[in-house]
């Protein structure tokens, strides 16, 4: 994204945004911008910097260096004003467990200024919006982890925000509430809601962003649709090999089969255009692999890929 | 300011649902200490050889320095653990800050709202005074504002210094090494002179003492000039404690 030309309806706009604490650069020095109407995603490992960039784009962190403008305005002199425009959904859910479901939304659209009345009614049907309505007036600290998130959404719609902000939307859900909550953002982003949001699910990147970055030690390692990021850095099929613990060929045995090929522990992984034929080539050199499986390739292989299998804590 | 008054309304919001228990426990605390040290030990006073304390029936000595202690409790028991509640582990004033409200907003509906919650345990506390025949001044009314003023003495740096804390390990200390000694030797119970020197001097020093005998002088209907320096002392310490309040929180809040 080295372009520094702004798009005219570029709705956040950062060059060089940096953010240090006092040892640490969480965030060095990345460029890019977020279009009207699309769904972008940062990608990353823990530590990665995506939750200070989502603070800063929020405007409730204010950057250490570099230039930011969100809906065309400048974060330090206009947050009030950018704030009364956004709908945030931070990591963690930040509910009042003081006050019930529905007095959660009414209190929060207070803080934005909505008239009670008109208050009282985006509650009830941000509450039908996220299948809350029976739920209306139990306690929070009752509600399951799905529930508090759906929640954290609703309040995050209680000022109908031009731009959503999401923080790991749906870390730790189950299945099906991190469905429902999918099906919510899209018809969202059917209404023209900008969503911008971090997450380490491939699957959610793929199913929900138009473009991504991936983000890897404070910094911007790739950026694209999905499906060019997997081009660019994956082949189009994975063919896995699981071989008997001990019992991984040697390297040189795969030579040639495959663009690249990746030995683990237990598994070979030959990223290749054609798997099935890869496959037909792995038995003809006399391999004798305990399972095969040949698949599509995901973000998944982009991501390890760009930011190393080692774990990160 | 409408961010402030939207602050104290979410306030409001919550105290809806507790505010009978909370009520109640401000007419129960003073009737109870009142029958207990008023009754009990001024009694014993009264039949003593000295009979009153600077003039006063125990009772009406005790009364409105219990009042002012209240209020220094509350305010070290509001700014503790519930603001690092909302800090740290509820994080409510992260999700307020989402909003376009600022961190002058949420201190200022804090304080406001404080200030309403003191004034509420003020005017009950006064009532308590009033049947028992200790407020001997119309001026006494006004001790319900020093109340106040004293609470939020304390309650300011007190939240500041919250503001900068991770873990709530100095909390108990505030409360062993800061409010306990001066609710037993900052006036409450006997006049300050009584003590050493040193232990005076350092008494002096914290609004305790200042609001203590402020209150007192307006309900024996006895003020002196010494009044203004009793209210410049409270002043002093709640403004500072706000002004200190909105760096920490800020600094914590990283805005």
């Amino acid at each position: 994204m080295a372009t520094s030309a702004t798009p005219p309806d570029a709705l956040i706009h950062a060059r060089g945004l940096t953010k240090r604490f006092a040892s640490l650069t969480a965030v060095d020095a990345i460029d890019f911008d977020v279009e009207r109407g699309e769904a972008f995603g940062f990608l990353g490992p823990n530590g990665a910097g995506k939750t200070s960039t989502m603070r800063m784009i929020g405007c409730v962190s204010r950057a250490s260096g570099g230039s930011l403008r969100v809906l065309g305005m400048d974060p330090v002199e206009d947050g009030p004003q950018i704030r009364a425009r956004l709908g945030v959904v931070p990591q963690s859910d930040t509910l009042d467990t003081e006050l019930l479901v529905d007095e959660n939304l009414f209190t929060y659209a207070r803080y934005f200024g909505i008239a009670r009345n008109e208050a009282r009614r985006r509650a009830a049907q941000l509450l039908d919006f996220v299948q809350l309505k029976d739920r209306a007036h139990d306690r929070v600290e009752f509600l399951s982890g799905g529930m508090k998130r759906r929640l954290t959404i609703a309040r995050a719609l209680v000022n109908e925000p031009e731009l959503l902000l999401l923080d790991e939307p749906t870390t730790g859900l189950d299945p099906q509430a991190r469905h429902l909550v999918w099906d919510r953002l899209y018809r969202l982003k059917q209404q023209g809601v900008t969503i911008v949001l971090t997450t380490h699910y491939m699957d959610e990147a793929e199913q929900l962003c138009d473009r991504l970055v991936v983000m890897d030690k404070a910094k911007i390692v790739a950026f694209g649709s999905p499906r060019s990021l997997i081009h660019r850095y994956s082949s189009r099929e994975v063919l896995e090999l699981r071989f008997p613990i001990d019992a991984t060929p040697a390297l040189d045995k795969l030579n040639g089969l495959a663009e690249r090929i990746e030995v683990l522990p237990d598994r070979v992984l030959l990223y290749t255009n054609d798997g099935e034929a890869a496959a037909v080539a792995v038995h003809s050199r006399g391999l004798r692999p305990e399972a095969i499986l040949v698949r599509r390739s995901t973000l998944e292989d982009v991501f390890l890929r760009l930011t190393g299998r080692s774990l990160i804590e | 300011m409408t961010g402030a008054l939207r602050v104290l309304e979410h306030n409001l919001v919550v105290y809806r649902r507790t505010w009978k228990g909370s009520v109640f426990m401000s007419f129960v605390s003073p009737i109870l200490f009142m029958a207990a040290m008023g009754f009990g030990l001024g009694g014993l006073i009264s039949r003593g050889p000295v009979r009153t304390v600077d003039g006063l029936s125990y009772l009406a000595f005790l009364a409105p320095g219990l009042l002012v202690a209240t209020a220094m409790q509350s305010g070290y028991v509001e700014t503790t653990f519930p603001i690092m509640a909302r800090i740290q582990w509820e994080r409510t004033y992260e999700g307020m800050l989402a909003t376009p409200l600022r961190v002058l907003d949420v201190l200022a509906g804090e304080f406001g709202w404080l200030a309403l919650r003191l004034g509420l345990g003020s005017v009950a506390f006064f009532l308590v005074m009033l049947v028992f025949g200790t407020v001997h001044s119309g001026l006494g009314i006004l001790a319900i504002f020093v109340s106040v003023l004293t609470g939020l003495a304390f309650a300011a740096p007190i939240l500041a210094w919250t503001a900068t804390r991770r873990t709530t390990n100095s909390f108990a200390l505030i409360g062993r090494f800061l409010i306990t000694p001066l609710f037993l030797l900052g006036g409450v119970f006997f006049p300050i002179h009584q003590l050493p020197q040193l232990i005076q001097g350092i008494a002096w020093l914290t609004p305790l003492a200042h609001g203590v005998s402020l209150a007192r002088s307006l309900s024996a209907g006895a003020l002196q000039s010494s009044a203004f320096i009793h209210l410049a002392v409270l002043l002093f310490y709640a403004s500072a404690g706000i002004v200190a309040a909105r760096i920490t929180l800020h600094r914590r809040l990283d805005m």
